[in-house]
């Protein structure tokens, strides 16, 4: 049978066309993967020097061979579990209670609209709205515990969301199911929805935490200083209480703060420090969205519904 | 239209005990009437097919038992479904729904496992209802199990997830999840529409055997399943009920027009 030779130039300019969509989406690709790889092979390249143990172990100092990140990490990670245990209860809980329990109305839409607004507030008015909350009404001072809790606050929109497209993507058969059981509302949300819906979750509650431990602005405008040479205090000891949290209230410093302190001064041996910091900051994000999607993995197994 | 029921005797209606008792039942989702004055006997250890055309209430009435409605907003009932023998009206606002989901249980139309383990899913509602005992939950769920004519396949995996049986075997399972905590009441919802033939059949003769000791309510688009499963069929249009009796009666001896245009493919 013939084809009319219009048809097979009609496929040939369509399949033509197919070809420069392929070139195009490449290119885009590799001009974002390339300026990745390029900051990175940088960062690598100034600061590979400077990553040996006592990087790690050594406070900041006047000399740029001696000083280290041991305050800036410590720090990071204190704020850090602050802003998890604070933000996860208060995001989980929210994000439940929006999506199963709040009547279909004016004001859950208006909270709910609100809500997605904050997730693209600014991180610099989160650091003002701390600075005039926690550090001068509520006296918490520059502390760990003001840091936590404002990057908190930064991250509660993301953990909300993710809660809530998580627990949306439960069938509402499943829940059905339980009801009909003779489930409460809260069985069925504690036995099924949640349980469920956890991959989802811990992946947002990760996603936001590696923002957090990224974020410069808010904590310097709570007044987090870039050179200090002391730990928080450990939250466990040999006497009783045996449990501490003098830590919460100690003055602290974080990852992106020592790179900008770094950064900032003149002298070329800092800059290598600041890229040996950066390369940490990035492997430790990295890190976490690496177990973002390892425990999706895990425990999105047996969910197929 | 094979295997029908006209060896099967019919005794008087008025010999018969009710299990519940549908009266002037109308349902309103928002402002649609879905319902319309709704009166219906459910025989004990009967059962019970409801058919009629997409639309036509047939689900939204099986919902009324266990008050599913009232998970969602703007939904109304309007009289009576009375459970005997203690006579409660099941749809009374003084009753709570979830004692009323305790009494009856439901199998729905998709196969709803749990995403847990098979024998998790079984043990779920006696769990609900208070069971602790380990031992006790053993026993209910192979009862159930070997009820639902499932155990012999599952014995030696009841921890596997429940999401990888098949199709025929996770409905099963729903029945089994049902059965365990001994309804009094059993409702059906379509519950072979997503099943092949195989396991449709293997569904059907389980109804079969249940029917001996439950009574059960069946929600159907499949007339032969109807005349091959129950004893009593009503048919449904637009909400109303339009005919209800004896299964080979309905089928056979249609009183209505509409209900034998229905049955025999004219319409619908």
């Amino acid at each position: 049978m013939a084809v009319p030779v219009d048809l097979r130039r009609v496929i040939e300019r369509a399949k033509r066309r197919d070809v420069i969509f392929v070139v195009l989406g490449l290119a885009a690709l590799a001009f974002a993967l390339c300026t990745f790889v390029a900051l990175f092979a940088n960062m690598v390249s100034v600061g590979w020097s400077r990553l040996n143990p006592d990087f790690f172990t050594s406070f900041a100092s006047r000399r740029a061979e001696n000083a280290g990140i041991l305050a800036a990490w410590v720090g990071s990670l204190s704020v850090m579990i602050v802003t998890g245990l604070v933000a996860v209860p208060l995001g989980i809980a929210s994000g439940i209670y929006l999506e199963e329990y709040a009547p279909r109305n004016r004001m859950t839409a208006l909270i709910e609209i609100n809500i997605s607004n904050l997730a693209g507030v600014p991180s610099i008015v989160y650091g003002l709205l701390a600075l005039g909350m926690f550090v001068h009404y509520f006296q918490l001072g520059a502390s760990v515990l003001t840091a936590g809790l404002t990057l908190a606050l930064l991250i509660l929109p993301v953990v909300i969301v993710a809660t809530r497209e998580a627990i949306r993507a439960v069938p509402g058969a499943i829940r059905e199911a339980a009801y009909a059981l003779g489930a409460t509302r809260w069985q069925t949300v504690k036995d099924h929805v949640l349980q469920y819906s956890m991959p989802g979750i811990l992946t947002g509650v990760i996603i936001g935490l590696s923002r957090a431990i990224g974020e410069t602005a808010p904590i310097v405008t709570i007044g987090a200083v870039s050179f200090i040479a002391f730990l928080p205090p450990p939250p466990v000891s040999t006497t009783f209480p045996f449990l501490s949290f003098e830590w919460l209230w100690s003055p602290f410093t974080a990852m992106p703060i020592q790179i900008f302190g770094w950064t900032s001064r003149p002298e070329e041996a800092f800059q290598a420090n600041a890229s040996a910091a950066a390369l940490v900051l990035v492997l430790m994000t990295l890190a976490m969205n690496a177990v973002a999607i390892w425990l999706r993995y895990r425990l999105r197994r047996n969910l197929n519904w | 239209m094979t295997r029908m029921n006209d060896e099967r005797r019919k005794p008087d209606l008025s010999t018969l005990t009710p299990k519940a008792q549908v009266r002037d039942l109308s349902f309103f989702y928002g402002a649609k009437q879905a319902l319309k004055s709704i009166n219906l006997s459910v025989y004990d250890r009967k059962v019970t097919a409801l058919i009629g055309p997409s639309g036509c209430g047939k689900s939204t009435f099986l919902r009324c038992f266990n008050r599913m409605h009232d998970l969602y907003p703007g939904n109304r009932y309007q009289g009576e479904i009375r459970l005997f023998p203690d006579d409660v009206n099941l749809l009374s606002p003084q009753v709570d729904p979830i004692e009323v989901r305790m009494r009856l249980s439901m199998v729905f139309q998709k196969p709803n496992p749990f995403p847990k383990s098979i024998f998790e899913n079984v043990a779920y509602g006696l769990r609900i209802r208070g069971e602790r005992s380990r031992s006790v939950l053993i026993d209910r769920v192979e009862e159930a199990l070997k009820g639902a004519a499932l155990w012999n396949e599952v014995k030696e995996r009841l921890d596997d997830v429940a999401t990888t049986l098949s199709g025929g075997q996770q409905q099963r399972l729903c029945i089994a999840r049902a059965l365990a905590c001994d309804p009094e009441l059993l409702l059906f919802d379509e519950p072979t529409s997503a099943l092949d033939p195989i396991a449709t059949a293997s569904i059907e003769e389980l109804i079969h055997e249940l029917r001996e000791k439950i009574t059960i309510l069946i929600v159907t688009h499949n007339m032969q399943q109807a005349a091959r499963v129950s004893d009593f069929t009503a048919y449904m249009y637009l909400g109303d009920l339009v005919e209800f009796g004896w299964t080979d009666d309905v089928f056979f001896r249609p009183k209505q027009k509409q209900t034998e245009d229905y049955i025999t493919g004219r319409f619908g």
